[in-house]
């Protein structure tokens, strides 16, 4: 498998990267105050749900260097899981070396792109398939930052919920269609809630509360609505 | 925000999320047996954004009545079936006419 064919495969992934970390760019920008710094998380992570809580923690004046790690943990846990059955899908030139330097190239999007297709992927593929991904995010990101700084204060406020716009985007359509995911959400919403206005509750940081919230509603639906089918299987079905 | 603490809480994040993809790719072999932790690990990133989102998103504005809006009006545009840009788009400009209005009638 090409190079070549990596990169048009990846373009798509690399056009909504761009718009997704540009939304992430304006509230990093204005949470960090530079554009450098924001750009450097996308480039150093690649991973929408994970940054988007470690900046949260970063901006907090509670966020501890153990909280960064266990929510870290946690919200890219499945990339574990993806990197697993990735190994069965590459092909036997696709080494050690090569996977310790491609390894951040696992995300939702590319790893699901990855396992859809018929041949063993190769080293060369996937990185042609990582390239335009990669620097949409981390363009991305940059534009938006920049952005956040140049463009008046009435449309960056406005800008600022641009990232949650998205995150309902990904979450409504599942809630839709799946009745647990529904529970789930609800339960981690009521959690998140709780937690900002509950007198001992609000005292605990923003990272933990998102961690418990997060674990203790998945944890609910995985024992009452156990999903049969792995998540790389369907979004497979889905393309 | 001190540089150093900045790259303290860097290096921790992109070290941890590094490690949870490389480890796992150069080490093991075989699926994931346990029907639950599956399920635990296909719940997790819908749990965590909306925990992220909701109430975080009534404060992400100036105004919480516009935070509200966009809330709304952002749930709204995904039943409709709008993708992820469209929604967001649709988030910011109730944010912008909610202002808007507010300053009309100020």
């Amino acid at each position: 498998m090409k190079f070549s064919k990596g990169v048009k495969d990846g373009l798509p992934i690399g056009i909504g990267y761009f718009a997704v970390s540009f939304a992430f760019g304006i509230n990093a920008g204005s949470l960090l105050h530079s554009w450098v710094l924001a750009t450097l998380i996308s480039m150093t992570n690649l991973t929408s749900a994970g940054q988007f809580a470690g900046l949260n923690i970063m901006a907090s004046a509670t966020g501890t260097l153990i909280e960064m790690a266990v929510a870290s943990l946690f919200i890219n846990l499945r990339y574990s899981l993806m990197a697993i059955s990735l190994s069965q899908k590459v092909a036997p030139s696709f080494g050690t070396f090569k996977r310790i330097l491609l390894s951040t190239g696992i995300t939702d999007e590319i790893y699901a792109l990855a396992m859809s297709q018929r041949e063993k992927v190769t080293a060369k593929y996937f990185l042609g398939l990582m390239v335009l991904p990669y620097l949409g995010w981390s363009g991305g990101t940059l534009t938006g930052a920049v952005c956040g700084q140049i463009l008046p204060d009435m449309v960056v406020n406005a800008l600022g919920v641009a990232l949650y716009g998205m995150f309902i985007a990904i979450v409504v359509p599942a809630m839709k269609s799946h009745r647990p995911t529904l529970v789930a959400v609800l339960i981690a919403v009521a959690l998140s809630f709780a937690f900002k206005f509950v007198p001992v509750l609000s005292e605990v940081g923003a990272g933990f509360a998102i961690i418990i919230c997060a674990v203790v509603a998945s944890l609910v639906c995985a024992a009452l609505f156990p999903i049969d089918e792995a998540p790389a299987k369907k979004s497979q079905e889905a393309r | 925000m001190e540089l150093k603490t900045y790259f303290e809480y860097l290096l921790v994040m992109a070290g941890v999320t590094y490690l949870l993809r490389t480890v796992p790719f150069i080490l093991l072999k075989g699926e994931l047996e346990s029907r639950f932790w599956k399920s635990f690990l296909n719940y997790v990133p819908y749990t965590v954004l909306s925990a992220m989102t909701v109430p975080a998103i009534f404060y992400a504005t100036d105004s919480r009545v516009a935070g509200v809006a966009a809330l709304v009006t952002a749930v709204v545009a995904s039943l409709f079936g709008r993708g992820l840009v469209v929604v967001a788009i649709v988030a910011c400009l109730t944010v912008l006419g909610v202002d808007g209005a507010a300053l009309l009638l100020q």
